[in-house]
C-alpha cells in the first residue's frame, strides 16, 4: 500500500539550527547533527527543510515536485503553465549513493502566479499557490508537490537522514535555518512523498510523536478546504498551523495556545485577561487541540518554532550558543555540532519556543 | 375479550407471612389479602418489581409465563395479543418508554481503540483528563481591538462539566419529586436538566442556571420569566419515540400544580399539535429561533430538537443555517411517557446512523462550526457516550438511564400513570415514594461513575481532552457490519 492509503504513525528524530543574525551556514552541520540520532530512525524516511537558500529567486515560489514517470511530469507541467509564469526549471541536483535507491524524477520550478489567473481567482497569491498544490497532489496521478515556499526548500527521501542529506547535496546549500527529520514509521511506506518535513508554502514541519486526536483534527481541517492525502500527523499539524496563522490570523503564540492548550484548571488560575484569552481560544478552536505525544519544529519565513504536547510525552531540548539556537530530540544532536552552549534547557509541555531573525 | 393467559406469574414462597406490604405497594392491584392470606392476580402484574424489592421476607418472584400460543415465526404472540386487544376496543395501541423491538443497535457493533507502544495511554488518576464541553456556535472570524487583543465575539453557550445532559421530561409526564431530583443533580454535576413541555414549577426557578426550558408545539407554560430563567431554550420539533405526532396529557392528569404550571385549566387535556402551527417550513423555524433570541436579548443559546428521520441530514443542515446554536437529535429508540405503539416501533432511524450522517453532511457543507450536536435515544452507558462523541456528537442526553437511576425498572407502563416507583405518576401517595434527595444522590453517583469510565476510555486512547475525541472516528471500528453501514458510520471494520 502506498502512503495515504493507510494511517502511518512514526517515532522519530528531529533537529533544527537557526541563526538569529541571519548569517548563512552550510547544510553540512544539520547532517552531522541528525546523524547522531540514527537510532531514532529506521531508514524509512529522512528529510530537510532549508531557509534562505534561494536568494536569487527569493520572490518566486519554489515548487519541488516528485514524479513517478514522465507522463506525470508532462501533465503537471501542462497544468503549471496554465496557472504560473515559470521563471526557471531544473532537476534538483543529487549525488548517487547506494544507500538511496528507487528515486523518482525530482524537479524544481520557480514560479509566479499568472496575473490574470490570480485576479480571476479572487484569491491572494499564497492561497492561489496552496490551491494549485492541492489540485496537483489530488488530481494528477503520480505527481507530488512537496515544497512550495519562497526562498526555502524541502528535500526528502526514503533512507536514513544523513544519506538523504548526502544524496541531495544539502552540504552545498547555505541558509539561515535548517531543520531535519529521521523517521521510524511503523509501516513500510516505500514512497518518498511520505517522508518529512511536510510543507505548505513557507511553512515546514517536522514532528516526532503519534497524536491521538488525529482523526478529529483531520476531519475538522478538511472542512476548511485542506485535503489530507498522506494520513500522517505531520500533514495535519502543518495544515492546522497554516489555517490558524495564515487564514484565521492568530499569532504563533496564540496558535500554540490552541494546539497545545493549557488545561482548564491552569487557565482558571490565570490573571483575568490571560484567562479570558485562553478560554476564548480553547472554546473557538476546540477542534484544533492536538492530544497525544508530539514534539514539533516549525520552520517559517524568518523564524523557527518548537513545541511539545501539553504533557511533554516526547523529548525535546533547546540550546543557545552565541547567535545560534539549536533544538533537537536529544541533547547529543546539538553537542555533535557545537562545543559550548550559553544555555541548554528543556521547554515544558505546551511551552512554545519561538525564535526570529533579529531586526536589521 | 378472549381469555389469554397472562404474561407474568407471581411466585409466592412459603416464607410469606401475609404482612400485606406487597398489597400496599402495588398500584395495579396484583396482590390482595383475602380470607387470611395473600392472593395474586397475575393478570394485573406489570413486572415492575416494586413488591419483589420491598417484600421483607424476600418471598416474591415474578417470572415470565411459559404458557404460549402455538409457535409461529410470522405470527408472534405479540402480534396476536395486539389484534385481540384492538378487536375488542377499536383503539390505537399505546406504549411507553423506548422502542423495545429487535432492530440493530449500532453502538453494540462499534469497538473502541486503545494505545499500544507507539503512543502512551494516559492514566486519569495521575494526569489531568478533561471532560468540559461548551455547546453553541463558533464565530466565523476572530476580531481584535485597537491594541491587537482578541475580542470575545462568542455567542452565548452552554457549559457542561461532562458531556451529558438530562433529556426533556415534562412535569406531568414525570412527578414533582423526579423533577426535583433531576434539577438538583444537574446543579451538583454542572450539567443541565430539561423541563420538557410542562412549564417550570415555581419551586425550580432556583435551578435556572442548570435548566433548559422547552418551547414545544402546545406552548404550555411558556412565558417571559420561564424563558429568562434558563441556561438555554429548546424548541421541540419532534421526539424519537413519536416522530411526526404531537402529545396528549389527558385532562385527568391536569390537576393542581400541573394545571398551574402548564397554564391551562384543570381537567382540560393538554394537546400538543403534531407540528408547531407557526412552523410549516424551515424559514418559519428561523423566525421562531430569532424571536426567542429577541425575547431573551440574545443571552441564551437556542436548541432545536428533532427526531432522527430519513432525511435527518438535510433537516440538520437547514437547522444549522436557522440561527440555532445547538441541534438535539433523538433516535428512534428514545423514550416517552406515552406514544402510539405503531409509531414508536416503526418510525424513525437509529441515532448512530443519523448522527454519523449529520456530522458528515455539516462538515461537507462547511457549517459544522455553526452548531453543536446533542444526541439521545438511547444512551445506555458510558461506552455509548464515548462512541457517540467519537462519531461526532458534542454531547449526549439521557432520559431512560436517569429514570432507571431513580428506580425505574423499565416495565413500560408509564402511560397508565400508576408508576409504583413514584416517577411516571401524579398520584400523591405514589410520588411520595421517590425521595428527591436520595434520587439526586443516585443520579450524581451514576454520572460520576460514567465520568470516571469515560476518562478511563479516553486515557486508554491517549486522549486527555474530550474535544480531541469528538468526531475522531479512527478510534472506532465496526464489527459485523456491512460495507454500506460502515460507509454511513464513516468507520473501518475491525482488523482493518
Amino acid at each position: 500500500m502506498r502512503e495515504g492509503e493507510f494511517r502511518n504513525s512514526s517515532g522519530c528524530a528531529i533537529s533544527g539550527i537557526f541563526s538569529l543574525t541571519g548569517k548563512k551556514f552550510s547544510g553540512e552541520k544539520i547532517i552531522r547533527s541528525i546523524a547522531v540520532m540514527r537510532e531514532r530512525s529506521n531508514g524509512l524516511g529522512g528529510g530537510f527543510a532549508a531557509y534562505g537558500i534561494y536568494p536569487e529567486f527569493k520572490d518566486f515560489y519554489a515548487l519541488h515536485i516528485f514524479y513517478d514517470e514522465s507522463r506525470a511530469k508532462r501533465e503537471c507541467e501542462e497544468f503549471l503553465e496554465t496557472q504560473f509564469d515559470i521563471i526557471n526549471l531544473s532537476k534538483i541536483p543529487t549525488r548517487k549513493t547506494p544507500e538511496i535507491t528507487d528515486e523518482p524524477l525530482i524537479w524544481r520550478y520557480f514560479v509566479a502566479p499568472l496575473p490574470s489567473r490570480l485576479s480571476d481567482s479572487q484569491l491572494d497569491a499564497d492561497e492561489f499557490v496552496a490551491r494549485s498544490v492541492f489540485a496537483i497532489n489530488t488530481k494528477i496521478q503520480g505527481c507530488h508537490v512537496f515544497s512550495s515556499g519562497k526562498d526555502m526548500g524541502v528535500f526528502k527521501a526514503v533512507g536514513y537522514p544523513e544519506d538523504v542529506g548526502y544524496f541531495y547535496r544539502i552540504d552545498e546549500y547555505e541558509g539561515y535555518c535548517f531543520i531535519a527529520h529521521g523517521r521510524y514509521p511503523t509501516n513500510t511506506p516505500g514512497w518518498w512523498g511520505g517522508a518529512h518535513p511536510f510543507a505548505l508554502l513557507d511553512l515546514s514541519v517536522v514532528h516526532n510523536g503519534e497524536i491521538s486526536s488525529y482523526d478529529a483534527n483531520r476531519r475538522a481541517i478538511e472542512m476548511y478546504g485542506y485535503k489530507c492525502t498522506l494520513m500522517t500527523d505531520t500533514e495535519v499539524i502543518t495544515y492546522i498551523i497554516d489555517y490558524l496563522t495564515r487564514k484565521v490570523g492568530l499569532t504563533l503564540n496564540e496558535t500554540c495556545s490552541v494546539i497545545a492548550a493549557p488545561f482548564w484548571k491552569t487557565i482558571k488560575e490565570m490573571p483575568k485577561a490571560e484567562r479570558e484569552k485562553h478560554e476564548y481560544l480553547r472554546n473557538v478552536f476546540s477542534a484544533q487541540l492536538i492530544t497525544g505525544p508530539f514534539s514539533i519544529l516549525v520552520g517559517f519565513k524568518g523564524g523557527l518554532m518548537a513545541l511539545n504536547d501539553r504533557l511533554k510525552l516526547r523529548s525535546m531540548v533547546v540550546g543557545e550558543a552565541g547567535d545560534t539556537v539549536y533544538i533537537a530530540s536529544e541533547e547529543s544532536a546539538m553537542r555533535a555540532v557545537e562545543d559550548s552552549f550559553d544555555r541548554v534547557w528543556s521547554p515544558r509541555g505546551g511551552e512554545a519556543v519561538i525564535v526570529r531573525l533579529r531586526e536589521g | 375479550m378472549p381469555y389469554v393467559y397472562n404474561e407474568y406469574e407471581i411466585i409466592r414462597s412459603p416464607a410469606c407471612n401475609s404482612c400485606r406490604v406487597c398489597e400496599k405497594q402495588c398500584s395495579y392491584g396484583a396482590h390482595v389479602y383475602r380470607d387470611g392470606k395473600m392472593r395474586s392476580y397475575d393478570d394485573k402484574c406489570v413486572n415492575c418489581h416494586r413488591c419483589v424489592e420491598l417484600c421483607p421476607k424476600r418471598a416474591l418472584k415474578i417470572v415470565k409465563s411459559n404458557m404460549s400460543l402455538r409457535e409461529n415465526a410470522n405470527w408472534s404472540e405479540a402480534n396476536i395479543r395486539e389484534i385481540f386487544k384492538q378487536a375488542e376496543t377499536g383503539g390505537v395501541l399505546l406504549s411507553s418508554m423506548g422502542c423495545p423491538v429487535k432492530y440493530p443497535v449500532y453502538f453494540d457493533r462499534l469497538l473502541l481503540n486503545a494505545s499500544q507502544v507507539t503512543n502512551p495511554s494516559i492514566d486519569p488518576l495521575r494526569e489531568p483528563m478533561e471532560t468540559v464541553v461548551y455547546l453553541g456556535s463558533r464565530p466565523k472570524a476572530i476580531e481584535r481591538d485597537g491594541r491587537g487583543n482578541l475580542i470575545n465575539n462568542l455567542k452565548p453557550q452552554l457549559k457542561l462539566n461532562i458531556p451529558i445532559v438530562f433529556s426533556a421530561m415534562s412535569y406531568g409526564s414525570i412527578s414533582y419529586n423526579a423533577h426535583a431530583a433531576l434539577a438538583q443533580a444537574a446543579q451538583e454535576l454542572g450539567i443541565m436538566y430539561n423541563t420538557g413541555e410542562g412549564g417550570l414549577h415555581d419551586d425550580f426557578y432556583k435551578y435556572g442556571k442548570n435548566t433548559i426550558v422547552q418551547v414545544a408545539s402546545g406552548r404550555f407554560g411558556v412565558h417571559k420569566d420561564y424563558l429568562e430563567n434558563s441556561a438555554a431554550i429548546e424548541i421541540k420539533i419532534g421526539q424519537g419515540a413519536k416522530p411526526g405526532i404531537g402529545g396528549h396529557l389527558p385532562g385527568s392528569k391536569i390537576i393542581g400544580e400541573i394545571s398551574k404550571t402548564r397554564m391551562i385549566p384543570e381537567g382540560s387535556a393538554a394537546i400538543s399539535p403534531a407540528p408547531h402551527h407557526d412552523i410549516y417550513s424551515i424559514e418559519d423555524l428561523r423566525q421562531l429561533v430569532l424571536s426567542l433570541k429577541e425575547a431573551t436579548s440574545y443571552t441564551k443559546p437556542i436548541i432545536v430538537k428533532v427526531a432522527a428521520v430519513h432525511n435527518i441530514s438535510a433537516v440538520a443542515s437547514g437547522i444549522a443555517r436557522s440561527g440555532a446554536d445547538i441541534i438535539a437529535i433523538d433516535g428512534f429508540r428514545g423514550g416517552t411517557g406515552a406514544a402510539p405503539t405503531r409509531i414508536r416501533d416503526n418510525v424513525g432511524i437509529p441515532v448512530e446512523l443519523a448522527l454519523a450522517s449529520v456530522d458528515k453532511r455539516l462538515r461537507d457543507e462547511g457549517i459544522r462550526d455553526n452548531i453543536s450536536i446533542i444526541v439521545s435515544g438511547s444512551i445506555r452507558g458510558s461506552a455509548d457516550v464515548v462512541k457517540a462523541i467519537a462519531l461526532g456528537a458534542d454531547a449526549v442526553s439521557i432520559g431512560t438511564a436517569a429514570l432507571i437511576a431513580l428506580g425505574c425498572h423499565v416495565c413500560r407502563r408509564c402511560h397508565t400513570g400508576k408508576c409504583n416507583w413514584g416517577i411516571a405518576t401524579q398520584v400523591p401517595e405514589l410520588v411520595s415514594r421517590l425521595n428527591p434527595d436520595r434520587g439526586k444522590t443516585r443520579l450524581v453517583n451514576l454520572l460520576k461513575a460514567w465520568e470516571h469510565e469515560i476518562k478511563e476510555m479516553m486515557g486508554g486512547m491517549g486522549i486527555n481532552s474530550i474535544e480531541a475525541l469528538r468526531g475522531n472516528r479512527l478510534m472506532l471500528r465496526g464489527v459485523g457490519l456491512n460495507l454500506k453501514e460502515l460507509d454511513i458510520l464513516g468507520v473501518k471494520h475491525a482488523g482493518e
